[in-house]
């Protein structure tokens, strides 16, 4: 996206709202390199400009293919990667500027939910443990104090105080993940990045998770981006919903515009992919097919990222980047002729 | 009037694996049946027995541990389970053909993908030899692959992960077999891709007449493309139905709950069910109700006995001791 979807305020519906965390253009390409001496022939552009906002208390939902840039999108915010070009404020404090120890302070207020609960659990420590931790490093409350922490943590997510003394391959994949999130809400954060927190979760397990979500949201006033491949889920849970596709947003809007009225030709494509269940409603929806897979990030086509699949596509799309414009009121859309 | 032709019939499969924990009871007494040319959608959770029942009819489970301890699948006249080996090797890749969820480790990845079509020609059909190549490529093109000619001579790694899911199809259907089962075909591939291979797969059924089972834990998968659903649980078939009456009237509260956990895509704030609790541990035999500790309609009859697959109109099975419309016990 150019310079000017930075200066925009990309979501000016929202009238009562204040701004929690404001990305701004921002890049990360990873370097390929080649040779004895690590010499750079190109990069992987992960996330190739990308802006938004998210208001207070809202779940902005991030929905895109794999190698969309989503994920590295959610790290970068977080300041667990480095962006490449770009800056990402939080409480309009530049988190890009600040070093190690700054961003560290802040920590406490924004924390991450993983998507593989197996993976991101130490399988060392006990739940205990695991959940106190963040307590211990940040040096928030201590002994009979913690352990008082712990065990409210634990039943805030679901679990009971006598689960803290087990290890984490004692516990289901919707267990541990509870577990991830009691450890991620320990500091009483204002935001927090769920990166897939349900696609490594049976179907039945995942409605579970999403509805533990919900409650803390509502309950401690929290604030989300919520990354996801599924979205159905996303419709169910998000206000807002920003499709990434090759490193770049290809629409922004309110949760209900993006599904009854996507603008871009990419959006339109994605949802009338995602199988209904109900055979009725599947019987006479309109499938539109896309030719073709997504391009490499290291290697993305010149204009529209999107123009190798579109069905819309010109002259024009191969040539010039559309500009990221506000085509109804709060909807954003990233394409030539969308209208 | 003779009855629909059946392709495929399976009595009272049992498969238990021997584990150093204990025996694991995968699949515990599933029959049903396939007719010509019908696509049969199983949908399960993970550890229901999905996989494990279709991989047990062309022994394709690992034996030991795994064992087949009782049933019978009569396709064609004849028994898979009692087949010997070298005859089963013809009916596996011949008559029936299996696609796997993970394109990439089932397909050979130092021979092209105009020779491992080609093998499969060789193996189950008398097609000459100067005809293999227009063959494979014959089939490469049904599969939606332009450029066919030149596409036989790439390795897997050099396609894509749709395209590689492809070619699977194409060599599952070199031999024009009566049956097809996908296992989770399209899980590991991106919503637009999937969307492709069901299209391709839609196709098929049209050009064919293949018929189909397509395993799958996504309920939405399956909702447009087939004609009947089992839905499965601990190991068991716990609701049947035909594809319409199963999603407009769930029978089962696991059937009912599943639909009533998923969000959907055309519709916006409705509440997302809970099931409580977690899917059942396999290593007892069931003597109850499975789904009875995660079930809101679990009565005492349920913790006692367990349940059969019992038809309550002729396209509509259940295996549950509560009847959800009547608001009673379903028998006496």
């Amino acid at each position: 996206m150019d310079e000017r979807a930075a200066e925009v305020d990309v979501t000016s519906n929202g009238a009562n709202s204040e701004v929690l965390v404001s990305v701004s253009d921002i890049k990360k390409h990873f370097p390929i390199t080649k040779g004895l001496f690590g010499r750079q022939v190109g990069a992987v552009r992960a996330v190739d400009g990308v802006s938004f906002d998210i208001y207070r208390g809202e779940t902005l939902g991030l929905v895109g293919e794999s190698g969309s840039g989503k994920s590295t999108t959610g790290r970068v915010i977080l300041q667990l990667d480095e962006a490449t070009e770009g800056t990402v404020s939080f409480e309009n404090r530049d988190l890009t500027e600040m070093s190690g120890s700054e961003v560290r302070q802040l920590r406490p207020r924004m924390q991450m939910v993983f998507q593989n609960p197996h993976a991101s659990l130490n399988p060392r420590m006990t739940v205990g443990t695991i959940i106190g931790e963040p307590l211990v490093e940040h040096r928030q409350s201590k002994g009979d104090e913690r352990q008082a922490r712990i065990d409210e943590l634990l039943s805030l997510v679901g679990l009971e105080p006598k689960h803290a003394n087990r290890y984490p391959h004692e516990f289901s994949g919707g267990q541990r993940q509870r577990i991830g999130i009691a450890r991620a809400i320990a500091l009483n954060p204002d935001f927090i990045v769920c990166d897939e927190p349900i696609a490594a979760l049976d179907v039945s397990i995942q409605a579970q998770v999403v509805n533990l979500l919900e409650d803390l949201q509502n309950v401690l006033g929290l604030t989300y981006l919520f990354i996801s491949h599924d979205l159905s889920m996303v419709r169910h849970i998000a206000d807002r919903v920003a499709v990434m596709y090759l490193g770049k947003i290809m629409e922004l809007a309110d949760v209900d515009d993006l599904y009854n009225t996507p603008k871009h030709p990419y959006t339109q494509a994605l949802l009338s992919a995602v199988p209904v269940p109900d055979p009725e409603v599947e019987a006479t929806r309109r499938h539109i097919i896309l030719e073709g897979d997504i391009p490499s990030p290291a290697n993305p086509p010149p204009g529209c990222p999107f123009n190798t699949r579109c069905p819309i596509a010109q002259d024009r799309c191969h040539q010039e980047v559309p500009e990221f414009r506000e085509l109804a009121s709060g909807q954003w859309v990233a394409c030539h002729f969308a209208e | 009037m003779s009855q629909t032709q059946k392709v495929l019939e399976v009595s009272d499969l049992v498969t238990q694996f021997d584990t150093p924990d204990g025996v694991v009871h995968a699949v515990n007494g599933v029959s049903f049946n396939l007719k010509k040319g019908e696509f049969l959608g199983v949908v399960g959770e993970s550890g229901s027995g999905k996989s494990v029942t279709m991989m047990s009819l062309l022994r394709l489970i690992p034996m030991p541990p795994g064992e087949i301890v009782n049933g019978e699948a009569v396709f064609d006249d004849i028994d898979l389970l009692t087949l010997e080996v070298d005859e089963l090797r013809n009916v596996r890749g011949g008559k029936i053909g299996f696609i796997f969820q993970d394109p990439m480790t089932s397909l050979n990845p130092v021979l092209t993908i105009g020779y491992q079509i080609m093998e499969s020609l060789k193996l189950h059909t008398d097609t000459p030899a100067k005809d293999l190549e227009d063959r494979a490529a014959a089939l490469i093109e049904l599969v939606g692959i332009p450029d066919a000619k030149q596409r036989l001579k790439n390795f897997p790694h050099e396609l894509s992960g749709g395209m590689r899911q492809r070619v699977m199809i194409a060599v599952a259907l070199a031999c024009d077999p009566q049956l097809l089962i996908a296992d989770e075909p399209t899980t590991a591939l991106d919503v637009t891709i999937q969307a492709q291979i069901i299209d391709i797969v839609r196709d098929l059924r049209d050009k064919l007449g293949t018929a189909l089972i397509w395993i799958t834990h996504d309920l939405g998968v399956v909702a447009g493309l087939v004609d009947r659903v089992l839905v499965m649980y601990g190991g068991q078939i716990v609701e049947e139905a035909e594809v319409n009456e199963l999603y407009a009237k769930p029978q089962h509260p696991y059937t009912k709950g599943l639909l009533g956990s998923l969000p959907r895509l055309d519709q916006k704030g409705q509440d997302l069910v809970n099931i409580q609790g977690q899917p059942p541990s396999l290593y007892t035999k069931p003597s109850s109700c499975s789904f009875a500790p995660r079930c809101e309609y679990a009565y005492d009859k349920c913790w006692a006995e367990n349940p059969q697959l019992d038809a309550i109109s002729d396209s509509h099975s259940v295996a549950c001791w509560w009847d959800m419309d009547n608001e009673r016990p379903r028998y006496g």
